[in-house]
């Protein structure tokens, strides 16, 4: 099949087989590598994009799902700006040792920060509990997340003033 | 926080919590992990594995899998056996089959391996690879197993008449005996470390790419040990160990399970070297947990002689392990149980006795130390639980049943009753502060004024004596290989570092800890010192990273020749100062003539003249290579506290609390520190309250997958508060011990403690792991 996905702001045409998961898409054809693969069953997260700004696991998506839509993988979160604020979150509150599960639950972090930038300790352990961290005991990604929430709301006030 | 900082913050060296090196290319998805590399031409394996426990292996039709439009290769056990491969040794000097012949031994065995073009069509043919499976009554428990009519699985070893792995004492039996005669009080307590699996978020995998025309073999494996794997593979494929490098890139966790070298490994290079391509092998997860090491796996039976008032004065252990098919654990040749002997604990009494036997079983192989150093977790397990049922047996509080019996500052350096030399501690201490931040007393008095109302509350206290950092190479090898480590050191003219390490890093941060010892020894600032690791072609020689061993091995090792090149810094200082080497004082990256601070020279100075200006007959360059054999184990150790409240009506447990007191000696990087016990509490209350593998009766494991085999997630995680102390090793160069496993080793007594004392007033004395809910409503049930 033809399709056609958005990936960090790229049209990427392919021509796929119809059963290819998303995941393997975005590894392979389009040589992305940074989206993990942990457990094949839909339970780990790993594999985590934003489909259309929603956290999705791309192990569980055909890749013909996608057709015309946008993804974004951990590769799209910096910009010409700069990082994405999770991504230095995550690195000054130590919110990552093995790096493995990183991409995916800063992914899910950012999209939550985009509904509620001020999340508390529980909503943020909720937003995050489809994905596994095997490291860290999710303490600092807690903290991560949140200080990254807080650094967005700061810069957006001086935006403002 | 203690201030351990004797550096300034722009070096950045021992004390201080500086940002890892590894992040920036983690933060932006660009690590290099096993399945990210991708190789021209290469082709994928998918392997076929049993779908029973025990079972005779009458034929195996690869006609239709061959016939697969991109299928390459099938591989079976008689291409292996053609090449001599069809068996390999394992870490413990058993045999283990890469890919059966005769029968197969546990579910989820590896029987053959498709090799194609496309990961896709591999998969799809392994499905059509048909075995005739002729079934074998299967042996699911060690008991079953040493019962005189049970079915013998390894029919096949030579002298193997039973099921019998191998049986192993340690201490002094008659004294014990005594010990135990003339005791007031005997407590006993029998209880299950249930099999667990380390289950890092990346599985393991291999690419392989054997050149055929070079013989060049460039094994990019998921492997704590690169250096040990590579003298394995030589001397297991008969490759010259020259022409093999072994590269482990990023590692996704390891906790162990990294460590031993499965049969994939080996098939996947077998099959490249035959079809002079690169082969990519990565395991599923249930191809991980159903075959590949697991932890634990220990039935354990202990009793502690005692005297009236609660004094321990001899400890005596039966214990029967479960070593699945192979006997492959990964641990020290000359202890068959691991170091489970450290199962005194923190304890202070004369005699011991541990007999431990080992059984096979229709299981997986493995017995890998997941997150421990070679079976502590087993044995800090047991003699936390038995204290403290000791402690309500006679009557006496926890806490002060354990006050009462520690080994006390003054007797460090502490011989155990199993000959462990304890380096340093001050147990009391650690206890009273995390007693105190818990408020201990209040709780006591909140737990009983519950229980009159029908509530149930409980505090579960462990205070564990890890010993780590294998190990001085009188006492241990694996396989024969010593186990010491190493590190070589090169000062570049601009005075930038590179340091190489035979230790590899899965997420402990080595490239920033490694780097900050550098800088304390040096004064070059962390930043400035790149760490490779995981390359055998580009670094010295090391048994890698398992058992908490790379900062007191790997880590003194970059102490000392770091040493080594202050020295020869102060001889350069010195000619470019005129003065005497010995006179020539370092402090923090300045190098002056001691007495005038003012006239000094900068170590980057110093780098600079050592390829450019040096006296007559000094050798140019600033490098050094040190392989360090330490003198001891390290003995990091901690007091550990959780709260818990049970649901009498449901069993349901939470944790209201868990307070972890560590000492792991100096903390190089203390965020990092903190880091990992976070993960290793995590690991922990994983074990103790959910993460099991289990089998039915037929030898099926139930547990194959993340659906079955729960690791917790943030919404059951507990939040943790840390507190520390710091005793330094004497013996380690810079009073390190190393801390990544301790949390993992001594939190799951606490947590199964907090639950029989919510219950222990109603003489409930155990639950075995994982704590359920209905095993707790049964306990509360069973004892109304």
């Amino acid at each position: 099949m033809d399709i056609t996905i958005n990936i960090n702001g790229a049209e990427h045409e392919a021509s796929i087989e119809p059963r290819r998961l998303l995941v393997d898409h975005i590894r392979t054809e389009v040589g992305l590598t940074g989206t993990h693969i942990g457990c094949d069953t839909t339970s780990c997260g790993a594999c985590t994009v934003l489909l259309d700004g929603t956290p999705v696991k791309s192990c569980t998506m055909l890749a013909v799902q996608a057709d015309g839509r946008s993804v974004t993988t951990v590769e799209g979160l910096k910009t010409a700006e700069g990082l994405h604020p999770i991504q230095t979150a995550f690195s000054e509150e130590h919110g990552l040792q093995c790096g493995f599960c990183t991409p995916a639950m800063m992914l899910v972090g950012a999209a939550l920060l985009e509904e509620n930038p001020a999340p508390d300790d529980d909503e943020v352990r909720w937003a995050i509990s489809g994905n596994l961290c095997r490291c860290t005991g999710y303490m600092n990604i807690v903290k991560a997340i949140q200080a990254a929430g807080a650094a967005v709301t700061a810069a957006d006030a001086a935006d403002g003033s | 926080m203690t201030d351990t900082a004797t550096t300034p913050p722009e070096i950045g060296g021992i004390g201080h919590s500086i940002k890892r090196v590894e992040d920036a290319r983690l933060i932006e998805g660009q690590g290099n992990f096993l399945d990210d590399i991708a190789l021209p031409g290469m082709l994928h394996m998918a392997l076929v594995r049993s779908p029973m426990a025990h079972a005779r292996i009458n034929s195996i039709d690869t006609a239709e899998a061959s016939a697969v439009d991109g299928v390459v290769a099938v591989v079976t056990g008689e291409l292996m056996a053609a090449h001599n491969l069809a068996w390999m040794p394992t870490l413990s000097g058993d045999t283990q089959a890469v890919l059966a012949t005769d029968k197969v031994r546990y579910q989820g065995q590896e029987v053959a391996a498709v090799i194609a073009d496309d990961p896709y069509v591999a998969a799809d043919a392994a499905e059509l690879v048909f075995v005739d499976y002729e079934p074998l009554p299967p042996v699911v428990t060690p008991q079953q197993a040493l019962q005189d009519d049970a079915p013998l699985i390894r029919d096949e070893k030579e002298g193997q008449s039973d099921n019998e792995v191998y049986v192993w004492e340690c201490g002094d039996a008659e004294a014990t005996e005594a010990a135990f005669a003339a005791a007031d009080r005997v407590v006993s307590l029998s209880t299950h470390y249930p099999r667990s699996h380390p289950s890092p978020l990346e599985t393991c995998g291999i690419v392989a790419d054997v050149n055929s025309v070079t013989g060049q073999a460039t094994l990019y494996m998921t492997s704590q040990a690169p250096h040990a794997h590579r003298t394995l593979f030589a001397m297991v494929a008969g490759l010259p160990e020259q022409n093999i490098r072994v590269i482990s890139p990023d590692i996704g966790g390891g906790f162990g399970n990294k460590v031993p070298i499965y049969p994939g490994y080996v098939v996947a290079t077998a099959a490249s070297l035959l079809i002079g391509k690169p082969v990519k092998w990565v395991e599923t997860r249930t191809g991980n947990l159903i075959s590949t090491g697991f932890g634990r796996d220990y039935h354990m039976n202990g009793e502690l002689a005692l005297t009236a008032d609660g004094r321990i004065q001899a400890l005596r252990v039966d214990m029967l392990s479960d070593q699945g098919a192979f006997y492959s654990d990964a641990q020290p040749t000359q202890f068959r149980a691991g170091l489970f002997h450290v199962v005194t604990g923190s304890y202070d009494f004369p005699h011991a006795h541990i007999k431990c036997r080992g059984a096979f079983t229709n299981k997986a192989p493995g017995g890998v130390a997941y997150r421990c150093s070679f079976r502590i977790t087993e044995a800090s397990y047991l003699i936390e639980r038995l204290v403290q049922t000791a402690a309500y047996e006679l009557g006496i509080d926890p806490a002060e049943m354990r006050l009462r019996n520690f080994i006390q500052p003054e007797q460090f350096p502490y011989e155990t009753a199993t000959g462990f030399v304890y380096d340093s501690g001050d147990y009391p201490t650690a206890l009273r502060k995390a007693l105190d931040e818990v408020g201990y007393e209040e709780l006591r008095a909140e737990q009983a004024a519950a229980r009159a109302e029908g509530r149930l509350i409980g505090i579960g206290i462990a205070h564990f004596t890890e010993a780590v950092g294998a190990g001085p190479s009188r006492t241990y090898d694996i396989a024969g290989l010593k186990m010491i480590d190493s590190a070589e050191l090169r000062i570049h003219p601009t005075g930038k570092a590179i340091l190489k390490l035979g230790v590899k890093t899965q997420g402990q941060g080595h490239e920033t800890t490694f780097a900050q010892i550098v800088a304390s020894e040096t004064g070059i600032p962390a930043y400035d010192v790149k760490v490779v690791h995981g390359d055998t072609d580009h670094t010295p020689y090391g048994l890698g990273t398992y058992a908490s061993r790379s900062t007191p091995v790997g880590g003194a090792a970059t102490a000392m020749v770091s040493r080594k090149i202050a020295d020869k810094a102060r001889k350069v200082a010195a000619h470019l100062l005129e003065a005497a080497a010995e006179d020539i004082e370092m402090q923090a990256g300045k190098l002056f003539v001691k007495g005038s601070p003012d006239k000094s020279v900068t170590i980057q100075d110093v780098a600079l003249a050592a390829y450019t200006n040096l006296p007559e007959g000094m050798e140019y360059g600033l490098e050094d290579v040190t392989y360090y054999d330490p003198p001891n184990l390290t003995f990091p150790y901690g007091a550990y506290v959780v709260v818990v409240e049970v649901d009498a009506d449901t069993g349901v447990w939470k944790v209201r609390r868990m307070v972890a007191l560590d000492d792991c000696g100096v903390r190089i990087n203390p965020m990092i520190v903190e880091g990992q016990i976070h993960g290793g509490l995590t690991e922990g209350f994983a074990m103790s309250s959910m993460q099991w593998i289990t089998f039915d009766d037929d030898g099926n494991c139930i547990g194959a997958n993340f659906m079955d085999y729960l690791v917790p997630t943030a919404w059951e995680t507990p939040r943790f508060e840390l507190l520390e102390t710091v005793t330094p090793s004497p013996h380690h160069p810079i009073g390190a011990k190393g801390v990544g496993e301790s949390a993992t080793v001594g939190s799951p007594a606490a947590f199964v403690n907090a639950v029989v004392d919510a219950l222990a007033h109603l003489g409930v004395r155990n639950i075995d792991m994982p704590v359920l809910a209905d095993r707790v409503w049964e306990a509360i049930d069973s004892a109304a």
